[in-house]
């Protein structure tokens, strides 16, 4: 009932499948099973070692159990002489012993801290990178939200798994080991009987392991709704507010996070019939070798004491196996992350970068730089399969040249810009900047090569300066404030509180569009490529800012290739040449005077329409 | 306790405890189930050895019956126990953390535009998911265990003391460094939480705008740019929890050497004492059991106490948030509009951003009469945004008022209000979620005619050829879409608000010219008899109005009809594209 109606807000939309099959899930958990295997492998020394220091740590703990006993047998009887050096020798060797055990946890608590810090810092590093290298096709299904639940609440809980003690299972592992020869050795015939409980006990935990995998990967999956839907109300807050949505967001938010509460509270209720559950095969066996043992004893096949101790045993060997299943419900929970981790891990971009890149066809010329000579051989392209945007698409532009592409929404203008700043791969065909394709070339050549002005200007948390130096990172100051000064920032920096270092608020909210906008085109103007695209650049700026950006424009567009979308004609003032689209098709192409005077072409009709308007 | 813990540290963490109130029984079953847990699992050893010692020794075949059933019985009542306090946890603390998420959010809906301004929202998030978790943690395990083992703790040093005074008041007077101790490692301890917690809100910060901006992102392929940055500040957080770590450790071993060394003591001197004839051996053994039973409170402690702390900064850091009070509110008495004409009325109005030294806009004096169109022309940075987040009180004025039909906008309820007047933003904002919950935003209950309507006059049928028409979910920030097509849904959603008041911030920018005349002659029939601001830069838009308002850094300097205000210079400018651009365009540079 509820999941229709929380689906019936989202809408539609085709995506993988969330709950997975039985076949699948084998694969998942191969994946993160190598996922796992390959943040282990630099430590595995290390993390040997420190086990070796929690195995000494805790054998010093169990001594000295022992030397009190040895202390009262032989230290008390010597002192009743008149003698008290062994009671003083025994304490002083506990004293010893006591502060080896607690140098040595110390030395696993920070070296397996470090160890685990080591692996999420690598885990966190490798999943941005490879969020950044996965393509826009990827991150428009997957939605923001999605991927900052993978980065945060994911690794929270590996975190909270590392954090979990490690040093529980080692020493509970260590028991389990000991305390089950010392029961064989003791008597063989109850030490089979309590082994026999290992049966019921691997049975429960595959039960466990099976039902607590679905569990948490439904858990994962219900985290990571409940932080779309907040980080998206909190971002469109102006939406939400002026629009009255806080009601309906609530009843959203109180669904997505009943559901979150609903998989948790199974996951724990797994736990909660897992744990007593080995507790009670664990009692249910001590009491089985009390009545067994008991009627040995009195059969006479066994000696009394030998059954106190055994029994004694018995409770620590099965407390830590419960330990044990403490731990690996943490591990479960980590697990179920991890495997969301490595399925973003196991992506593949869509747009790869090729390993090296090609060189360019001639370094001498111009001295190694691109001239920026564009070209789209045959280029066939759709979002969907079943709808191509542009099939078997020519164009060629000739280094230098200013092109204005112009046409209805839908014509194909933002996907051909998008495909020559190689946000997608085009499905058949080329796509080639001084006839090397795209593909052969790698990320740092490829943005000297292009850069694009997208629609939206998104301003990053910082300074106006940080946000102009996204351009070109290395560039210094002055070059900074005079890619600012061209497009006119400057105006804006003026009437900002720290001028150039004025913070932009959350996502530039301290600005408007229009200062938003100079901004990003500012960027593009320091990034300096060769072929730069401006799509709907310079959409909300007013008249007067305009003609600035576009003078400056001129100046910096002199020289370099650039592909302009605009709706306004303003823009396509500075244009060498006007390509009118239709369908994907090129209907109309020519310089703006060609095709003004052939007077009866789409490009003269929206022109003498534009004029009208300026009226 | 009350010396271990620093009671003023924990006063954030006690203000959630209204969320517990209706799970006090719950709590208290939770308590007692745990101590009667400990109890069946520290009698069982006893009952075991006593029937060992007892009947088996005897040979007393007819007594292994009662003595397997009494064993079994008290094994299977500590399962129960933990089964018990499990399932209760698992349901009301659970239900706790909800309710606080919940309430977080909802506040947070309520919390003013600026207050969204200023805060990060990754920082917001990790105060709803990680935050939350460590204090339900708390909740559900380490406060019911905090108060378990005190108390086996103070129960095994009476029984010591008990046993044999002078030797159970030195190892009682062991509780005294363990305080030490414990209020030391609390105080450092807390800082590095807090300082951890502030630093995964920042990564959380990062990861966020990373993913907000990928396409500006791969626009200029600065992933391995934005890459260094998070992984340099994930070596931060990463730094700040290796000095979390290496502090638990120093503590925790601690903890681990104390009762050792005081076995070591009692060995000693409890040695001497029985060899000095002042106490029995048998009370030496007694002694030494015991202790060992005094062992694991005090190792326990140590990660109660870390829990603890990262609980009450947790909650320190979510009460900051609940601490702020929503800026713009409902008044205690809100009026009502008897019959919304729809007369919006800008007295004296002057506004300044929160933190913000000038004021934006200063002494704005504007009157629309019900059913008027007033257009705002000015320069980028001239105060446009600012002036239409003004009449839907997404800012508050800072001096001066704003009437609908007289009444001050902010004498009216705010779902009133903002039902009254709808704004459209320059950013259209679009939500993950089908085009049809993304166009009924302010009108829940509109009905396919309405929403039909509305699609039809902004020009935004494209919606039809979506692969589930208007059960498509659209991709936040509509990334799917076309900034036109962004902008024809955000109007579609303003018009089917069916406002008084419309205020519309450049509604038509990103609009292909064929588009902007259709969706501009079907705006006007609906600008016909709605109130309207439209932030307008292009003179086509400006045709809409009946009226038109320069605004010029931050002031109204001129109202007028189109051809009155073009004959001033500033006018003119501000809004002038000379075709001269254009037509010199096919000119080589």
């Amino acid at each position: 009932m509820t999941t229709t109606s929380v689906d019936q807000w989202r809408g539609v939309a085709a995506e993988q499948q969330e709950d997975v099959a039985a076949s699948l899930s084998v694969l998942l958990r191969r994946r993160t099973r190598q996922l796992l295997g390959g943040l282990l492998a630099p430590h595995r020394r290390a993390v040997w070692g420190y086990t070796a220091a929690i195995v000494v740590s805790v054998a010093a703990s169990m001594a000295i159990p022992a030397l009190v006993g040895i202390g009262i047998d032989r230290g008390i009887p010597a002192a009743r002489h008149g003698d008290d050096v062994p009671l003083v020798v025994v304490a002083a060797v506990i004293v010893g012993c006591a502060l080896l055990q607690a140098w040595l946890y110390r030395t696993f608590v920070l070296g397996t801290g470090r160890i685990g810090q080591r692996i999420l810092l690598e885990l966190r590093q490798r999943v941005f990178q490879h969020f950044q290298r996965l393509s826009l096709a990827f991150h428009e299904r997957y939605t923001s939200g999605r991927m900052i639940s993978r980065l945060t609440s994911d690794m929270d809980t590996i975190s909270s798994m590392l954090d979990a003690g490690l040093d529980t299972l080692v020493t509970a592992v260590l028991s389990i080991v000991t305390v089950g020869t010392v029961l064989l050795v003791l008597d063989w015939p109850l030490g089979l009987v309590s082994l026999a409980s290992f049966v019921p006990l691997l049975w429960l935990s595959r039960w466990y392991q099976r039902r607590s995998t679905a569990a948490y990967r439904r858990t994962r999956e219900a985290i990571a709704l409940v932080i779309v839907h907040f980080t998206e109300s909190l971002r469109g807050i102006r939406a939400v507010q002026a629009f009255r949505r806080e009601p309906r967001n609530n009843e959203i938010f109180a669904e997505l996070n009943e559901d979150y509460r609903r998989t948790t509270t199974d996951s724990f209720q797994l736990l909660t019939v897992y744990w007593p559950g080995i507790r009670f095969i664990g009692n249910v066996t001590t009491a089985a070798v009390l009545l067994i043992g008991g009627l040995r004893v009195i059969g006479g096949d066994m000696k009394v004491g030998v059954l106190a101790s055994f029994v004694l045993y018995l409770r620590r060997f099965f407390e830590p196996i419960a330990d044990v299943s403490q731990f690996y419900d943490s591990f479960q929970g980590a697990a179920a992350a991890l495997e969301k981790l490595a399925g973003v891990l196991d992506e593949q971009p869509s747009v790869p970068m090729p390993s090296r890149s090609a060189a360019l066809p001639d370094p001498a010329n111009d001295g190694g730089a691109w001239r920026g000579a564009v070209e789209l051989r045959d280029v066939t392209f759709g979002y969907r399969a079943d709808a191509p945007v542009l099939q078997g698409f020519d164009l060629a532009v000739p280094a230098g040249q200013t092109v204005a592409l112009l046409g209805e929404t839908g014509a194909g203008k933002s996907t051909i810009a998008r495909l020559l700043a190689r946000f997608y791969d085009p499905v058949d065909g080329e796509v080639l900047v001084d006839g090397v394709s795209l593909r052969d070339l790698a990320e740092p050549d490829l943005r000297r090569a292009v850069a694009m002005v997208t629609q939206e200007s998104f301003l990053f948390t910082g300074s106006v300066a940080d946000n102009i130096a996204f351009g070109r990172p290395e560039a210094t100051r002055e070059e900074v404030e005079a890619a600012g000064r061209a497009v006119g920032v400057d105006v804006v920096v003026r009437r900002l509180p720290d001028g150039w270092d004025s913070t932009v608020g959350k996502n530039g909210a301290k600005l408007s569009a229009g200062q938003r906008q100079l901004i990003a085109l500012a960027r593009a103007v320091l990034a300096d490529p060769a072929v730069l695209i401006l799509d709907e650049a310079s959409s909300s700026l007013d008249a007067p800012t305009e003609r600035l950006v576009q003078r400056a424009l001129c100046t910096v567009l002199a020289g370099r290739t650039a592909l302009i979308i605009a709706h306004r004609l303003s823009t396509v003032g500075i244009a060498d040449r006007v390509l009118v689209l239709d369908g994907g098709r090129i209907v109309e192409d020519g310089t703006p005077a060609q095709l003004l005077e052939a007077g009866d072409g789409e490009y003269a009709a929206l022109h003498r329409q534009w004029l009208e308007s300026l009226l | 306790m009350q010396t271990v813990f620093n009671g003023a540290r924990y006063r954030s963490l006690y203000g959630f405890r209204h969320y517990l109130r209706p799970y006090r029984w719950q709590m208290w079953v939770m308590f007692v189930a745990a101590f009667a847990m400990v109890a069946a699992a520290t009698l069982v050893p006893l009952v075991i050895k006593a029937a060992v010692n007892g009947p088996i020794a005897r040979g007393d075949r007819g007594a292994l019956v009662p003595v397997f059933f009494a064993a079994l019985g008290l094994g299977v009542a500590e399962c129960v126990l933990i089964f018990v306090r499990r399932y209760i946890q698992s349901i009301a603390v659970l239900q706790v953390e909800t309710n606080i998420r919940d309430d977080l959010y909802r506040h947070l809906q309520r919390l003013a535009v600026a207050f969204h301004d200023q805060w990060q929202t990754g920082q917001l998030l990790s105060r709803a998911t990680t935050d939350l978790s460590s204090i339900r943690r708390f909740l559900g395990f380490g406060a019911i265990f905090l108060v378990v083992n005190v108390v086996q703790y103070v129960a095994v040093c009476a029984l010591l003391i008990a046993t044999y005074p002078p030797l159970g008041l030195i190892v009682s007077a062991m509780t005294v460094p363990v305080i030490w101790l414990a209020r030391r490692f609390g105080n450092e301890y807390s800082l590095l939480a807090r300082r951890v917690q502030d630093q995964q809100g920042d990564l959380a910060t990062a990861a966020e705008e990373a993913a907000s901006g990928i396409r500006v992102t791969k626009a200029f392929g600065r992933g391995t740019l934005l890459h260094t940055q998070f992984v340099r500040q994930a070596e931060v957080v990463r730094g700040s929890a290796l000095e979390m770590v290496a502090l638990r450790g120093r503590f925790w071993s601690l903890l681990e050497l104390i009762p050792n060394i005081v076995m070591a003591l009692v060995v000693l001197v409890g040695g001497l004492a029985v060899a000095h004839h002042s106490m029995s051996l048998g009370a030496l053994v007694a002694f030494t059991t015991l202790l060992v039973l005094l062992q694991w409170p005090i190792i326990d402690i140590g990660w109660i106490l870390s829990m603890a702390q990262e609980a009450a900064t947790a909650a320190d850091r979510i009460q900051e948030v609940f601490a702020t009070v929503p800026a713009v509110v409902d008044p205690p008495v809100p009026a009502t509009l008897t019959e919304p004409r729809g007369r919006l009325r800008f007295e004296h109005v002057s506004f300044a951003f929160p933190d913000a030294d000038e004021p934006t806009l200063r002494d704005i004096d504007l009157d629309l009469a019900p059913g008027e169109t007033l257009a705002i022309v000015g320069a980028t940075g001239s105060g446009k945004t600012a002036l239409t987040a003004l009449p839907a009180r997404l800012y508050d004025v800072t001096a001066g008022r704003i009437t609908l039909d007289g009444v001050d906008i902010r004498d009216l309820a705010l779902a009133d209000l903002r039902a009254r007047i709808a704004t459209a933003f320059e950013d259209p904002v679009l939500f993950s979620m089908s085009v049809r919950e993304n166009l009924v935003l302010g009108r829940p209950d509109a009905t396919d005619e309405e929403i039909e309507a509305a699609i039809d006059l902004a020009q935004a049928d494209f919606v039809h050829a979506l692969p589930w028409g208007l059960d498509t979910r659209i991709g936040e920030q509509g990334l799917s879409l076309s900034g036109g097509q962004r902008q024809r849904l955000a109007l579609a959603r303003a018009v089917l608000a069916r406002p008084a008041v419309l205020v519309l911030d450049d509604p038509l920018s990103a609009l292909d010219v064929h588009t902007e005349a259709k969706v501009e002659a079907a705006l006007a029939r609906v600008l016909r008899d709605t109130t309207a601001i439209v932030v307008v830069h292009r003179p086509s838009t400006v045709a809409l109005a009946d009226r038109v308002a320069l605004l010029e850094d931050g002031r109204i300097t001129a109202v007028g009809t189109h051809s009155e205000l073009m004959r001033l210079p500033a006018y003119a400018e501000v809004l002038t594209v000379d075709p001269d651009d254009v037509i010199s365009a096919g000119v080589p540079r």
